[in-house]
């Protein structure tokens, strides 16, 4: 069987070799990468613009980009016909492809991020290390201990106050660096679709900038569920100890100090996604205005085969329904909660309207591809490319940041600087 | 470089070293910039010499006359002069060699290709004689009472 | 006496200046790039289609798939006949059942997902068959995308896939207006058609070309004056599918209506 052809179905006139050649995958990699540059963002807004409440976000934001920042380019390398020739893409880049420049927006922003964790954490594994390296009969597991944060100290050992100090000036110039080239990383993503003349849904320069804000409400709303998820088990185990947890005293004080930080994030939500919904929406009346050849096709596509996508799901679920959530005076811990699932859902849902929904209608103008997601895979190619292969990149991040939190304290680390 | 803020950059280099030599040994001599710059013309040059090498499968019908002049004069005369010998006995690839391997196409639908009547005007369907599939005696062979060789109605077995 | 730090510095510097400096860098040449904008090669092949004589018997399109070893049954081929009915009543109707690998037996329109539409003769104001195949477009976007140069115009117009350096993106797929391009069911990268290359630059014509035997489709060297091919295209008037998007594409057509897609 032809890749594609398991799960599209034609409808009236469709060339002979159209099928939905990007799935599932293509719309998790969007999804992915805007998670990535939006908790980059989220972070920054306290390292570089100072916004004192979100101090106790920004660390945490910080490291679980890092952690989505693996996850972000496996949805793309699963979808290769060849996962291990991907490495051409950096060997013979071809830079009038938007996806060449994938090697290197990727590793310019991972280093940037990388090298942020470094200063950020640098007396940590100084703290760490030193002692170890005292110590005389060392078990093997020390001996493994030792290493790593030798290695991660890059031998640097002095941390005395000046040299904090430039730590801290490096992570303000990198965290200023940084936002640009989180945005370049993801409006780039925006670039792959926004400048394929040949898709008249995809073809518009709004596309990247429309993909950097959904992007940043996407990665601000899941900061704040990892965030509430983790104050949540703080408070469990805080209840089942009664003692003194870590930094903070009661479970009054960590209610106290959630909401507030989810309060004070929850406005930025809502700031970037009243952005995101009037670019989208503009998009689609000027295409309505303009009614250029392709708006034919292109309205029975918005207006009939994916009006319960586009504007029962995405706009009315995943946008209206949080917003009214969020605006509503004394926003509690589980209205937030519920108002970030909808928020994430509803990004989601544009990045599947804008892949699948640009594959909905043949090149011809004259008939119609449907989309039907493998749900239980019969042979490799239908899980990479189904409902296990979405679930799987989508969990990774968070088994990713359970296991890069053991060397990034996110919480238990007192504030050093 | 006194400077500890300069290592995680030094480690950036370093990657980037690696990468760049990982190039020399990976990619290919003749991959580079060809004829058409570099947006059109990007690539492998060896890989259009492997295109060029490709089997030819359809031989023509001035290779098969080599050996069957006979059949071919005799089509020749006919209307169907303007199909290809191989359009219905097969490619000639491995003929002289194998001649099991060609596959004779004598099926209905072979002839149906040109001769189910479609009244399409401003096409050259149109002006082809032809038949009502369905109708005209749906479930024998063609090549039961025609004779592709020789399609006039005297050709008629 | 260095130290061992200094040294292992030293090298590190070392290394990256050398590698630096070294072709590794070359991943673009500009003098390259530059020098060769005047065209010395001889050849540009393009293509000319007349839909006044195709019948829409299909036989170029099973030469094409045993000629270019696209399997027999897969639902993908490098060319195809397309079918355009246009009613009385002003209705358009257009298919292409397997590309047309078997021709059209029938009058019956495939409107996919198993159902069909019979239209009657007096019906029908005008219906025509029209080939498609690659546009080898003088500006392929489907090359323009290719993130690793695995897809090329090679020096005489005719645009080809690399299938040993082809990660399987498919970024070319989308970015092909025309929808040429599939995966090769049995190599898995992008796949096109290309003039039958291996026999065109053995001096044969196409499999399409030697198939048809209306003389609907032919094949030839626009840069050589002398060319039946290229008289025509400079001489009669002929259209190109789809010209706003720039593409340029090389395969002329006489007899294009406004509803062809």
């Amino acid at each position: 069987m032809v890749h594609g052809e398991v799960w599209t179905l034609k409808e009236l006139f469709v060339y002979p070799n159209e099928y939905i050649y990007w799935s599932i995958q293509i719309v998790m990699y969007p999804f992915m990468t805007g998670l990535v540059a939006g908790a980059f963002v989220l972070s920054s807004l306290y390292h570089v613009f100072g916004i004192k409440q979100l101090k106790e976000m920004a660390r945490f934001a910080l490291v679980f980009s890092f952690a989505l920042l693996f996850a972000a380019p496996m949805p793309i390398v699963l979808h290769l016909q060849f996962p291990f020739r991907g490495i051409n893409v950096f060997m013979t880049p071809h830079f009038t492809s938007a996806i060449a420049a994938f090697g290197i927006v990727f590793f310019t922003y991972g280093a940037i991020v990388a090298s942020e964790l470094w200063f950020l954490y640098r007396k940590h594994f100084v703290e760490i290390a030193l002692p170890l390296k005292q110590k005389q009969d060392k078990s093997l597991f020390e001996w493994i201990k030792f290493l790593i944060f030798c290695a991660l100290t890059l031998g640097e050992y002095n941390i005395d106050e000046e040299s904090l100090k430039r730590d801290e000036k490096a992570i303000k110039i990198l965290a200023g660096l940084g936002i640009p080239v989180a945005c370049f990383l993801h409006g780039y993503a925006g670039f792959i679709f926004g400048s394929v003349k040949a898709n008249a849904l995809w073809m518009t320069p709004l596309m990247p900038v429309i993909f950097i804000m959904s992007a940043i409400v996407s990665g601000i709303a899941l900061c704040m569920l990892t965030y509430i998820v983790t104050m949540e088990i703080r408070k469990l185990i805080f209840a089942r100890k009664k003692t003194p947890y870590q930094v903070f005293q009661s479970k009054e004080e960590i209610k106290g100090v959630e909401i507030n930080v989810i309060q004070m994030t929850a406005r930025y939500l809502l700031f970037f996604l009243i952005f995101a919904i009037s670019l989208e929406l503009l998009d689609l009346i000027f295409r309505g205005y303009t009614a250029v050849k392709s708006w034919d096709v292109l309205r029975s596509v918005i207006y009939g085969k994916d009006f319960i996508d586009i504007f029962i799901l995405q706009y009315g679920i995943g946008n209206l329904v949080p917003f009214i959530l969020f605006l509503m005076p004394g926003l509690t811990i589980r209205r937030a909660v519920l108002g970030v699932i909808l928020v994430l859902f509803g990004v989601f849902m544009m990045r599947w309207n804008v892949v699948i929904g640009g594959q909905a209608f043949s090149l011809s103008f004259a008939g119609y591809m449907h989309y039907h997601m493998p749900i239980i895979p019969h042979d490799w190619d239908t899980f990479k490319e189904g409902l296990g292969g979405a679930l799987s990149i989508f969990i990774m991040p968070f088994v990713l940041f359970w296991i890069i939190s053991k060397l990034f304290p996110v919480f238990e680390y007192k504030e050093s600087h | 470089m006194k400077n500890h803020v300069y290592r995680p950059l030094i480690v950036v280099l370093c990657l980037i070293g690696l990468i760049l030599i990982a190039r020399i040994f990976y990619v290919p001599k003749d991959f580079g910039v060809h004829e058409r710059g570099y947006m059109y013309g990007w690539y492998r040059e060896g890989n259009t010499e492997d295109w060029t090498k490709v089997a030819v499968k359809y031989q023509g019908e001035d290779y098969c006359k080599g050996c069957h002049p006979d059949k071919y004069d005799s089509i020749m005369k006919t209307p169907h002069a303007i199909i290809q010998c191989e359009n219905c006995h097969g490619p000639a690839i491995e003929h002289p060699s194998n001649p099991q391997k060609l596959a004779i196409d004598k099926s209905r639908a072979q002839c149906l290709r040109c001769h189910a009547s479609l009244p399409y005007p401003t096409s050259g369907r149109a002006k082809i004689r032809g038949i009502d599939p369905e109708k005209h005696n749906p479930d024998i062979e063609c090549v039961m009472c025609h004779n592709p060789h020789k399609p006039s109605l005297e050709g008629l077995k | 006496m260095i130290n061992r730090r200094d040294f292992l510095k030293n090298t590190v510097k070392g290394i990256a200046g050398i590698t630096l400096s070294l072709s590794a860098i070359e991943i673009i040449d500009p003098q390259k790039i530059f020098a060769d904008k005047t065209d010395k090669s001889k050849v540009r092949w393009v293509f000319l289609v007349d839909t006044y004589k195709c019948v829409g018997c299909g036989f170029c399109v099973k030469a094409c798939k045993q000629e270019n070893e696209i399997p027999y049954d897969a639902n993908v081929t490098r060319t195809w006949v397309e079918r355009y009915v246009i009613t009385k009543d002003g209705k358009f109707f257009a298919d292409t059942p397997k590309g047309a690998r078997d021709g059209f037996i029938t009058g019956k329109i495939d409107l996919g997902q198993g159902k069909f539409q019979d239209i009657k003769k007096e019906d029908i104001d005008k219906a025509f068959f029209v080939p498609k195949l690659c546009n080898q477009c003088e500006n392929p976007p489907c090359v323009q995308v290719c993130p690793v140069g695995a897809t090329y115009q090679a020096p005489d117009g005719v645009v080809l896939v690399d299938r040993k350096w082809c990660i399987g993106c498919g970024y070319c797929i989308m970015g092909c207006p025309y929808g040429v391009r599939f995966f090769h069911p049995v190599y898995h990268t992008a796949e096109k058609c290309n003039f039958c290359y291996h026999r065109i630059t053995k001096g044969l014509k196409t499999a399409c070309v030697q198939a048809c035997p209306f003389g609907a489709r032919q094949i030839g060297n626009i840069k050589d004056p002398n060319d039946p091919v290229t008289k025509i295209i400079m001489t009669e008037r002929v259209g190109i599918l789809k010209e706003e998007y720039g593409t340029k594409p090389q395969v002329y057509y006489i007899g294009l209506d406004k509803e062809v897609k």
